[in-house]
C-alpha cells in the first residue's frame, strides 16, 4: 500500500506490530532512538519560538502545512527519546485529513508500551504536541469550510 | 563502620522493586524517604489521639496538643533556638519564605534593596520579585563562578545602607554547594540588613546552630529530613516576628475579635492561622529524633564517603562533566554526559530501577549560566550504599552506549 494512502488505523496497527517484535525494553528503546535519529531535522533557523512547545524537561518544535487536503507535520526535539516518540506521532498523524486528525485517539501509544511518556507529569512536551496537532487540524478544518 | 545495611531496614520503601530492579533511590535532594518510626507516628496519631489542638478542654485534645508542642520543643532544641515561640510551624520552606516576604512588604520602601544569590531555587526568587513589584524595592543578585561558588567580593560591593534583606540558600539544590552563610550573615548585619537562610537542602546533612549563626530567619521542610510532606519550620528572631504583620487571618491566630477590632494572638500562634498539620508536626519531631538516633556526625562522615566515591567513579565515565565543583559541598552531584540530553539519561536509568532527577531543578538561572538545558542530578542520603553508586555508574554507561 502506498504510504500516503494508509488510513490512520493502518499506520497505528503497523506501529503496534513493529513494536511487538521487541521482547525487552532495551530493544524497544533502541528502536525508538533509531526512529528519533532518522526523523528529518528542522533547520535551526526555523526552530522559532512560535513553533516551540516548551516542556519542563525537553523541548519540541512542531510545524504544519496543508498539502492536497492533508496536513503534513514536521517536528523535532532536543531529547532523542522524546524525538523518537515525536517520530511515532508524526507517522500516525502526518498526511491525514484534518477531520481524521481531530477524531484520532492516542490509545496506540499505550499498546506499544510508551504510555508513560504521555503522562503530563513527564513534562516533556509530548502531551502539548498532540494537543497542538489537533488544534492545527481544527484550524485547517475551519479554514476549509 | 557505618551500619548502612541495618539502617536500610528502617525504611520500608527501600525493599521495593522498580521496573523489575531493586529500587536505587538517588533523588534525596527532592525528598527523602521515611523510616518506619515516622510512618508509625502518623498512624498512631490518627489511630489513638486525633483531636484539634490548643482549644479543646477534653483529654484527647490535650494529648494532641502536648504531642504537637513537644514536637515544637524538639525542633527548638535541634536548631538550638532560644525560645520555642520563635519556632513557627509552616506548610514547608516555600510557605515560610512567603510569610517573611509578605511581612516585609509592610516594611519596605521604594529603592530599598534586597539581595539574593545566583544559586537560588525558584521558590527563593519569585516571592522576592513579587515583593519588589509590590513595594518598588530593587532585587540584586550575588553572582557565582564556574565552580558554583558565590563571589563574596561582589556581595560586599552590593551591600549598602539601602540593603534591607539578604536571602541565600544554605546549600544549593541544583549543585549541592554549601554557601558561606556565617560570613554572609555577618556582612549583612554590618550593613544593617536582615538575613533569611533557606535550609531546605542543608537540614538533612547539617545541624545548624541558629543562635550561633545569629541569623534573622531560617526556613526548612520536614520532608527533606525523613519527615512527612506538607510541614516545615520558620524560625525568626523574636524581635522580627513581633515586627512582622501576620500572613493569614483565621482561627488560632487571634486573641480577641469584634467587628471593630481584632487583636492578634501571641507568638507563635500569630503566624499559625487555622488548624495546622497536626500529624505532620508530630511526625516532624519524630523524624528529628530518628536522625539523632543515627547521629548527624556519622551521617555527615558517611555521606562524605559516598560523595567522594561517587565523584571518583562518575568521573571515570568518558565525557561526563560535573557542575558545581566547589570544595564545600554535600552529597549531591549534578552532571551531564557529552551532549546527551538529561531527559534521555533519566529515562534509561529509570528503566534500570534508578531514580535520579533531571531537568533544571527549579533553578533555571543556574542552567542559563552554564548554557545547558538541565542536568542529571544524583543526590545521596545516609541510607544509600557504595553498591548503589556502582549500579548508577553501570546504568549510566549503558545509557551512554544506547544514546550516543
Amino acid at each position: 500500500m502506498n504510504k500516503n494512502n494508509m488510513t490512520i488505523t493502518n499506520v497505528q496497527e503497523e506501529l503496534i506490530d513493529e513494536f511487538s517484535l521487541f521482547d525487552d525494553w532495551m530493544d524497544k528503546y533502541e528502536h525508538l532512538i533509531e526512529l528519533g535519529k532518522s526523523l528529518p531535522l528542522i533547520d535551526e533557523d526555523k526552530k522559532t519560538d512560535d513553533k516551540l512547545i516548551k516542556g519542563c524537561q525537553s523541548k519540541v518544535w512542531l510545524q504544519s502545512e496543508l498539502n492536497n487536503g492533508k496536513i503534513v507535520f514536521t517536528a523535532d526535539s532536543d531529547a532523542i527519546i522524546t524525538k523518537g516518540i515525536v517520530a511515532v506521532l508524526i507517522r500516525v498523524f502526518s498526511n491525514q485529513t484534518p477531520e481524521t486528525i481531530v477524531n484520532a485517539d492516542t490509545g496506540f501509544i499505550d499498546e506499544i508500551g510508551l504510555k508513560e511518556h504521555l503522562s503530563p507529569t513527564r513534562a516533556n512536551g509530548l502531551v502539548s504536541m498532540i494537543k497542538q496537532m489537533k488544534l492545527y487540524a481544527v484550524a485547517y478544518q475551519a479554514a476549509q469550510k | 563502620m557505618f551500619p548502612v545495611e541495618k539502617i536500610r531496614e528502617d525504611f520500608p520503601i527501600l525493599s521495593r522493586e522498580v521496573n523489575g530492579h531493586p529500587l536505587v533511590y538517588l533523588d534525596n535532594a527532592a525528598t527523602s524517604q521515611k523510616p518506619k518510626v515516622v510512618i508509625d507516628s502518623i498512624v498512631d496519631y490518627y489511630s489513638n489521639y486525633n483531636a484539634n489542638i490548643h482549644r479543646g478542654v477534653h483529654s484527647l485534645s490535650q494529648e494532641a496538643t502536648d504531642a504537637y508542642e513537644q514536637a515544637r520543643k524538639t525542633i527548638q532544641n535541634h536548631f538550638h533556638i532560644k525560645e520555642s515561640k520563635e519556632v513557627i510551624f509552616t506548610a514547608g520552606t516555600t510557605h515560610g519564605i512567603n510569610i517573611v516576604a509578605s511581612g516585609f512588604s509592610a516594611l519596605l520602601n521604594p529603592h530599598d534593596e534586597i539581595i539574593v544569590s545566583a544559586l537560588e531555587h525558584h521558590s527563593n526568587i519569585v516571592p522576592w520579585q513579587m515583593l519588589c513589584e509590590r513595594t518598588g524595592a530593587v532585587l540584586k543578585v550575588i553572582p557565582m563562578n564556574e565552580q558554583g561558588v558565590l563571589l563574596m567580593d561582589v556581595y560586599e560591593q552590593l551591600l549598602s545602607e539601602k540593603t534591607k534583606l539578604v536571602f541565600v540558600n544554605h546549600i544549593s539544590n541544583a549543585l549541592g554547594i554549601i554557601n558561606p552563610i556565617s560570613e554572609i550573615i555577618d556582612k549583612a548585619h554590618k550593613a544593617g540588613a536582615a538575613v533569611l537562610i533557606d535550609g531546605a537542602q542543608s537540614c538533612s546533612h547539617i545541624q545548624p546552630d541558629l543562635q550561633e549563626l545569629d541569623v534573622d530567619f531560617y526556613v526548612t521542610s520536614a520532608h527533606k529530613m525523613c519527615g512527612p510532606t506538607g510541614v516545615g519550620m520558620l524560625y525568626g528572631k523574636l524581635e522580627w516576628l513581633e515586627k512582622l504583620p501576620p500572613y493569614q487571618g483565621g482561627g488560632e491566630m487571634i486573641k480577641e475579635v469584634s467587628f471593630e477590632k481584632t487583636t492578634y494572638a501571641d507568638l507563635p500562634h500569630k503566624f499559625e492561622a487555622g488548624t495546622p498539620n497536626i500529624s505532620g508536626g508530630i511526625a516532624f519531631g519524630t523524624a528529628i529524633n530518628y536522625l539523632h538516633s543515627v547521629g548527624f556526625d556519622k551521617i555527615a562522615a558517611y555521606e562524605k564517603e559516598l560523595l567522594d566515591y561517587a565523584t571518583e567513579e562518575l568521573l571515570k565515565i568518558e565525557e561526563l562533566k560535573i557542575y558545581g565543583t566547589g570544595a564545600e559541598k554535600t552529597s549531591v552531584i549534578s552532571f551531564n554526559i557529552g551532549t546527551i540530553h538529561p531527559y534521555d539519561i533519566g529515562t534509561i536509568v529509570d528503566k534500570l530501577g534508578i531514580a535520579v532527577r533531571t531537568g533544571h531543578h527549579c533553578a533555571q538561572p543556574i542552567m542559563d549560566y552554564f548554557k545547558i538545558p538541565g542536568t542529571v542530578r544524583a543526590s545521596f542520603s545516609f541510607y544509600n550504599t557504595m553498591e548503589e553508586v556502582d549500579k548508577l555508574v553501570s546504568a549510566l554507561k549503558r545509557a551512554q552506549l544506547m544514546l550516543s
